[in-house]
């Protein structure tokens, strides 16, 4: 068998795909110098003073940097819970399902909102939550005071949690489901024969059966602390809102491309990567440790 | 399957029926609502007396939307955007997961590589850096922007799902054909192409639905409004505040403002396309997003 001199041909089939990710992955990494310079555009990354660590002492001066850090981490890890709780009840709750018919009607049914973007999600939920919007004119009826849902600091939070945890659920639930399938249905037939009741059943075979899968989706997730999604709330927020919705990315866009302050936004940007870097390895080898989970 | 007859179980099967159905209209409702929203009459529409139902039925909001040469404009640079990010994702994808799917012994640096990619996949520069990055390379205002940049961000994930795909074919095949002479472009070609229909399908619909729903990267790589992908644009007209300040009366009649059955016919416009792929998606992504996990 001739295998000799295969891997110069190996070579060229990396080629493309690895000149695209320099180009956009590689060499933007090397821009964030941007943030130990006083960065000039005309000049650019070579042309521009260097300032050590200035940006970074700037950016623990400034109040804003710790509620955009704490909002963060408050959205995110209330979100990681909802991801990892309401999922796995909805499959729980479908695996009981006998109807196969009803349980194909309902796994179709509520993918769906996975793939839809936050634009268009953020701009029908805006309305359906609007002031004078359905949501509230049903509240009416029941005599409530319409409420200016996207519009108060201390519901924004929730709302994006539940609105997050709503679009997710079904997508999420493929994972535990695939895991229930897994489980062999004479277990629950030798237990029915020694007369074990339907709720006794999930709890010993259906629970064990998936506590696998739920502990390397908790570990997995714990790359998600510093995630709270920019796409959905730079899709529902607003000025009013800022205090308790505004996150790390947000803060980042609005510092860096709309009022131009690249160093610092580069500074804080690079932080949250770092951070992020540190929080996935250190997952992937949990992962690897508790369930021998592998990533290739 | 095991059968319980008993009244107890009866009662948690019609509780379940109708949980789970309640929870499986919520992912329904809001896309029918904005539907049968673009349908109505806007005085209907703006005095809150649409429900389930059009009121006042007309195709008003459609003509109004075949008149507006933006919205064409930006769903052509959609089109564009994905079928280009499709055929490169799909050629890069492919030609790098065939030569990591090799052992260490066929292919000396393979694990080094894998581990690049890893590496670019769970770090990055932040926005600032990548904005200049491609700037720099003059990209701004150019379609290729929003292929490239989007593009870099997801192949590599792709690569890995497919290079475990790979893997996991049985290993006589390709011993096979290499022992009746054919070479490594022949074995990817006519081998493993076919082979990996299931997750190559998968790969390259994620990758269409990823394109068409981000509207980030037309933020802020176009300049102008002529240039904007169809979420962009439906993002600028219709859902996006002003981010620097806002009282809350503005807020409250942001809506009252706002063409509603308009936006609803351009936001479910937006989403026809996703709702086409949608069924084929279902079919293969149950398999797709599944395999990375599964080792030998």
């Amino acid at each position: 068998m001739r295998t000799k001199g295969f891997e110069k041909h190996y070579f060229i089939m990396l080629m493309p795909g690895l000149i695209w990710l320099i180009l956009f992955s590689v060499v933007p990494m090397f821009g964030i110098v941007i943030a130990f310079q006083d960065y000039h555009p005309v000049r650019g990354i070579f042309g521009s003073e260097w300032v050590g660590l200035e940006h970074f002492i700037y950016m623990f001066t400034l109040n804003e940097t710790k509620s955009i850090f704490l909002n963060t981490i408050f959205i995110a890890v209330m979100k990681i819970i909802g991801h990892l709780i309401i999922p796995l009840l909805f499959a729980l709750m479908l695996n009981e399902v006998r109807v196969a018919l009803f349980k194909r009607t309902v796994q179709t049914v509520v993918y769906l909102p996975h793939f839809l973007s936050w634009v268009i999600l953020g701009g029908i939920l805006l309305d359906i939550f609007a002031y004078r919007g359905p949501i509230n004119q049903l509240l009416q009826w029941f005599g409530v005071e319409p409420i200016l849902f996207f519009g108060r600091a201390d519901l924004f939070p929730y709302l994006v949690v539940a609105s997050d945890v709503w679009k997710e659920f079904g997508f999420n639930t493929i994972i535990y489901l695939a895991a229930l399938t897994g489980i062999h249905p004479s277990l629950y037939e030798a237990a029915a024969m020694d007369g074990a009741s339907r709720l006794r059943r999930l709890w010993h075979i259906t629970l064990p059966g998936v506590r696998t899968t739920a502990v390397l989706l908790a570990v997995l997730s714990l790359g998600n602390v510093l995630n709270a999604g920019f796409d959905q709330i730079f899709n529902l927020y607003n000025p009013l809102v800022y205090s308790t919705g505004d996150i790390i990315d947000t803060w980042v866009y609005r510092a860096g491309l709309l009022n131009l302050q690249y160093e610092l936004a580069t500074a804080v940007g690079l932080l949250k990567s770092v951070v992020g870097f540190i929080l996935i390895s250190l997952s992937y080898y949990l992962a690897y440790r508790l369930t021998n989970y592998r990533i290739f | 399957m095991v059968r319980d007859a008993t009244m107890g179980s009866k009662t948690a099967d019609v509780v379940l029926i109708v949980v789970l159905s309640a929870i499986t209209v919520t992912c329904i409702l809001p896309i029918w609502y904005t539907l049968v929203l673009s349908l109505s009459s806007q005085s209907a529409a703006a005095a809150g007396k649409v429900w389930l139902w059009p009121v006042g039925f007309n195709v008003n909001a459609y003509m109004e939307i075949i008149n507006d040469s933006q919205f064409f404009r930006s769903f052509f640079i959609s089109v564009q955007r994905v079928v280009l990010a499709a055929l490169f994702n799909f050629l890069a994808v492919v030609m790098m997961a065939y030569p990591l799917s090799k052992s260490p012994k066929q292919f000396r640096s393979r694990n080094v590589f894998m581990w690049i990619l890893v590496f670019i996949m769970l770090f990055n520069g932040g926005l600032i850096p990548l904005y200049l990055t491609v700037k720099a390379y003059g990209l701004i205002n150019s379609v290729w922007a929003l292929v490239f940049v989007g593009g870099a961000q997801i192949i590599v994930f792709y690569v890995i799902l497919t290079v475990n795909f790979f893997r996991n074919l049985p290993k006589e095949l390709e011993e096979a054909a290499l022992v009746d002479g054919a070479g490594p472009w022949y074995v990817l070609l006519k081998l493993y192409i076919p082979l990996a229909v299931p997750v190559l399908a998968t790969v390259t619909l994620f990758c269409i639905v990823y394109h068409w729903n981000d509207f980030f990267f037309g933020l802020i790589f176009m300049t102008r409004e002529q240039y904007y992908p169809l979420q962009t644009y439906i993002q600028q007209l219709v859902v996006a505040v002003d981010p620097s300040r806002m009282t809350e009366d503005q807020y409250k009649r942001l809506s009252e403002l706002s063409n509603r059955t308009l936006d609803a016919a351009k936001i479910f416009v937006a989403m026809i396309p996703v709702l086409i792929v949608y069924p084929f998606l279902q079919r293969f992504f149950i398999h797709g997003i599944t395999l990375g996990s599964v080792k030998e």
